[in-house]
């Protein structure tokens, strides 16, 4: 076994193990510190797939800013742990089956009918870097990149629209 | 060197935790983060096609992914935030109602 199949195996445990304590921490804080620790996870993921520059946003994006978010929002409302409520009892083993039956079927597709793809070798030196990411963004894709700063704006502009208090209203 | 059927499998995975915890939590919160999960595994897979086929595209694409999630993330917790304001809860099953 390589090293880099067993830092791969070890990584995916953490990541599945993040991800299955974010699903079932009854507090809603645990959750949010699990889902950190996926992504970071998934940014040393990213540094082994040569893609450094996504896997350093993963972390400034992801990790830091949305998590940041979702924390505060959390503490905000003071909702870090729900009343049980009461729960239809078919659902949630029926969830259950049916995410079994979504992987399953979602690994045979990915695995054995998609087109046979060997190996991960060692990228070239260049590959990812923020250089070649920066110039195929700015040349290749950039009127993408213009849209993406009207949805951000719209996204700011609704943000502010839905928490603004309307005149009078008591609160 | 890693066959990228691993990391297939892995972000098969991933996106399946993300379904079940959408399916299975009523907190409207934890059910953004299942979200963002599944969106995590999407990215995952297009780094590791990206990888193996030697073209950047799909590194661009996930730059368009996160940003798309920040802007999700934004207005849905300021919905969440409204909804608590009106019922005093985020439980999912109590927003059942069109008015009040």
């Amino acid at each position: 076994m390589s090293v880099d199949l067993i830092l791969f195996l070890i990584l995916a445990v953490v990541a599945v193990a993040t991800a299955l304590g974010m699903l079932f921490s009854q507090n809603a804080v645990y959750s949010a510190l699990f889902l950190v620790l996926n992504f970071a996870s998934i940014a040393v993921f990213y540094l082994l797939l040569g893609a450094p520059f996504i896997a350093l946003s993963q972390v400034s994006v992801y990790a830091g800013a949305i998590m940041v978010l979702f924390l505060f929002v959390i503490m905000l409302l003071g909702a870090d742990r729900l009343a049980p409520a009461k729960v239809l009892p078919w659902q949630r083993p029926l969830a259950i089956a049916l995410a079994f039956v979504l992987v399953i079927e979602a690994g045979y597709l990915l695995l054995f009918r998609s087109a046979p793809v060997g190996g991960i070798f060692p990228p070239s030196a260049t590959f990812g870097s923020p250089q070649e990411v920066g110039s195929m963004l700015f040349n290749q894709y950039l009127l993408p990149f213009e849209v993406t700063s009207i949805l951000l704006l719209v996204a700011m502009v609704g943000a502010i629209v839905l928490t603004k208090r309307e005149k009078g209203e008591r609160g | 060197m890693v066959p990228v059927s691993y990391y297939l499998a892995l972000s098969a995975v991933l996106f399946t935790l993300g379904a079940l915890g959408v399916l299975v939590r009523r907190n409207a919160l934890i059910i953004f983060m299942s979200v963002e999960l599944m969106l995590n595994a999407a990215n995952l897979a297009f780094v590791a096609f990206t990888r193996v086929f030697e073209v950047l595209n799909g590194q661009i694409f996930v730059f368009f992914v996160m940003t798309v999630a920040a802007a999700e993330v934004a207005v849905g917790l300021a919905l969440i935030v409204a909804i608590f304001h009106t019922k005093q809860s985020i439980d999912v099953d109590q927003m059942s109602s069109m008015k009040g």
